[in-house]
């Protein structure tokens, strides 16, 4: 009896999540897919016959370049997030819990803006007669206004503003649960500090690492608005070019080549910070 | 005679204005297994990482063979810890874990793979050099966290409550290996616990803590038959304090006490004594002999509980007057059926000589820590 008033909800819950994964993740990943392999068509978007066209022209030198300064662009953003990030979070993660929470809650409060207005509101303060550089100017730091937009480090300041949250929430994860007496069996077994960071502290935060690498690198290569609004022509993004491929160009089979290759750096990735929590035996036996 | 080895003289230590440890003064001696043991709270733990380093005093000072260690960072303490969770560096495999204290003092890798195998053997762990803590039993995690804390040769090993996670059997076992290993390595140990038991099986001396001042420090026999108060009195083992009233004190150095009526000379304690005073008389449950209802010795009462304990059988039995007392009694050969009906009357007397006396204390020992055993 117990088991027929379970068996109806148990499976409306599997039909569920089944359904949802095969049709707004599968299939769509699938038709990507799908749509990488075939002919660009000026009249149905794509066509047979199969071909990996696609592919290659990615291999293009100027696509390669595109894809490389892209790499690049949101390499430095994610090393600027790491770099502030992680003494951030390992900071986070010592000051009084009621605090923690204030300041967690801090960090979050600016998603409740779209990031679209948050980037506009970046080029105001970034623009030649804007807020930074009226600011720098009446301090008398500077002389004349410094050209900061419409530059690659306009782009990386833009990116690293929208994405660093995501640096920190896992790296404070991790940084919660590095256990105290692991730092000081370290000491006492006569590691100075440096030591202890090198040998214990790295390797243990190094999932949240890889995770906070994770979800801010590959965001940063797609986020196109950023470029648009800050970078000019020359700053572009593997997202600003599968974006351009599959609304302006009208190339389907190009766009979603490009979009494949970012999926599988991902899924690079997600492998590697997978290996790295067995390491430390997270999971598995 | 044993020479002092570390000498703690005057330590204090306050966390957020609270007092943790209060001018406290301990020597402990080379070679020797030393336990502090008190409830929680007390300050042994807070002690136990003054000697270690990760934790730093307010006052006084830490020597270590005349070498003042008071401001020395842990990393350059000839001490090592074994961890109350073992604190193994789960990212690396035992023989890591082990090795690590010897890289860390760039030993050449020969002498290291030695030294590490050396200590592995010494706790049956050679073969698992290569797991991850994560594969071991917790009794395992525990050998390889002494291993870790041995292999670099310190001058004395400190053990915070390295047994409390292990099952009842399993602490029994450690407890012996323990002391195998201290005999075998000769370093100093100073273990921390809250178990009374495990304290006064392994310890050559104890230091009996609370309130972060040390209650009385001695053998274990003379924790337990001579307690310094009513404290360590009733923390260490079962006690039965009995009131008694001086009568008189006698020339010959003895004492004559009034207790339930009975007149029982003792010798004379060495607190100072006036007639008419009351004062404590501490029996230790195997001191008391339980007679039968027409003896013509001891104070009447009856048996309001029983429990058989194996080679014991202990019991509680109520006075006439309403006080409660402990019995244990170990079989007879001769009455193997020997046992007592509940409500039935007895007579309660003592070994004489075995009794202890304590005088009364100013705040009586209303809120006495009870811990278990």
């Amino acid at each position: 009896m117990r088991s027929a008033l379970q068996q109806p909800f148990k499976t409306a819950v599997l039909v569920l999540v089944w359904g949802w994964l095969l049709f707004l993740v599968f299939t769509p990943n699938l038709l990507v897919v799908g749509a990488s392999v075939m002919t660009r068509d000026p009249g149905s978007f794509i066509s047979l016959p199969i071909t990996l066209d696609a592919y290659r022209q990615l291999l293009n030198p100027l696509y390669l370049d595109v894809f490389l300064h892209s790499l690049y662009m949101a390499s430095m953003t994610t090393l600027v997030c790491l770099v502030i990030g992680y003494p951030f979070a390992w900071a986070l993660s010592k000051v009084p819990r009621q605090r923690q929470v204030l300041l967690i809650f801090l960090l979050i409060v600016p998603f409740w803006t779209n990031s679209l207005v948050r980037t506009y509101a970046l080029k105001l303060m970034l623009a030649t007669n804007g807020l930074l550089n009226n600011a720098l100017m009446s301090l008398g730091l500077i002389e004349e206004p410094l050209k900061l937009l419409y530059s690659e480090g306009a782009v990386i300041i833009g990116l690293v503003y929208l994405l660093l949250p995501f640096m920190i929430l896992p790296l404070y994860s991790v940084f919660e649960d590095l256990r105290e007496d692991l730092l000081r069996a370290s000491h006492d077994l006569g590691a100075g500090h440096f030591a202890t960071f090198v040998h214990v502290i790295v390797p243990l935060t190094l999932p949240g690492v890889l995770a906070g690498v994770m979800l801010v690198l590959l965001p940063a290569m797609g986020l196109f608005f950023v470029p648009d609004i800050l970078g000019g022509s020359r700053n572009l993004l593997v997202g600003n070019v599968i974006k351009n491929q599959f609304l302006d160009a009208r190339n389907w089979p190009f766009g979603a080549a490009a979009s494949i290759v970012l999926t599988l750096t991902m899924a690079f990735l997600m492998f590697a910070h997978r290996l790295s929590k067995r390491r430390i035996g997270e999971e598995g036996a | 005679m044993k020479q002092t080895l570390l000498s703690l003289s005057n330590l204090s230590k306050q966390f957020d204005g609270k007092t943790v440890l209060d001018s406290l003064d301990l020597d402990i001696l080379d070679g020797e297994f030393i336990t502090l043991l008190g409830p929680s709270g007390c300050g042994k733990t807070t002690l136990l990482r003054l000697m270690a380093g990760f934790e730093h005093p307010d006052g006084g000072t830490i020597t270590l063979a005349s070498q003042d260690l008071t401001h020395t960072p842990p990393e350059h303490r000839p001490l090592n810890t074994v961890f109350q969770n073992y604190a193994l560096f789960p990212h690396m495999s035992v023989f890591d874990n082990v090795a690590y204290g010897l890289k860390m003092e760039k030993r050449p890798k020969e002498e290291i793979r030695e030294r590490v195998q050396e200590a592995l053997a010494m706790v049956q762990l050679q073969d698992f050099a290569r797991r991850k803590p994560h594969q071991l039993s917790g009794g395992q995690q525990q050998r390889v966290a002494i291993a870790r804390a041995v292999v670099k040769r310190p001058r004395m090993l400190l053990l915070d409550e390295p047994l409390s996670a292990l099952d009842y059997k399993l602490r029994r076992t450690m407890q012996v290996e323990l002391k195998r290993l201290q005999r075998e390595l000769g370093i100093t140990f100073v273990f921390v616990t809250h178990d009374q038991e495990e304290a006064l099986s392994m310890s050559d001396r104890v230091a009996v803590m609370k309130d972060g001042e040390i209650q009385q420090l001695g053998t274990p026999r003379e924790v337990y038959e001579r307690p310094a108060n009513l404290f360590t009195a009733r923390f260490v083992g079962e006690t039965n304090l009995f009131p008694g009233l001086v009568e008189k004190t006698n020339g010959d150095d003895t004492v004559t006490v009034d207790v339930f009526g009975l007149k029982r000379t003792f010798a004379k304690p060495d607190f100072p004594l006036r007639d008419g005073q009351s004062l404590h008389v501490l029996l230790r449950p195997e001191d008391i002999r339980v007679l039968s209802p027409e003896a013509s010795d001891g104070v009447s009462g009856k048996v309001v509980e029983r429990n058989y304990k194996g080679s014991t059988l202990d019991s509680v039995i109520h006075l006439d007057d309403g006080t409660e007392v402990l019995a244990s009694e170990f079989f007879d050969e001769d009455d193997p059926a020997f046992d007592y009906r509940l409500g039935e009357p007895v007579r309660v007397s003592w070994v004489d000589g075995w009794e202890w006396l304590l005088p009364e204390e100013a705040s009586p020992v209303g809120e006495e820590t009870n811990v278990d055993a």
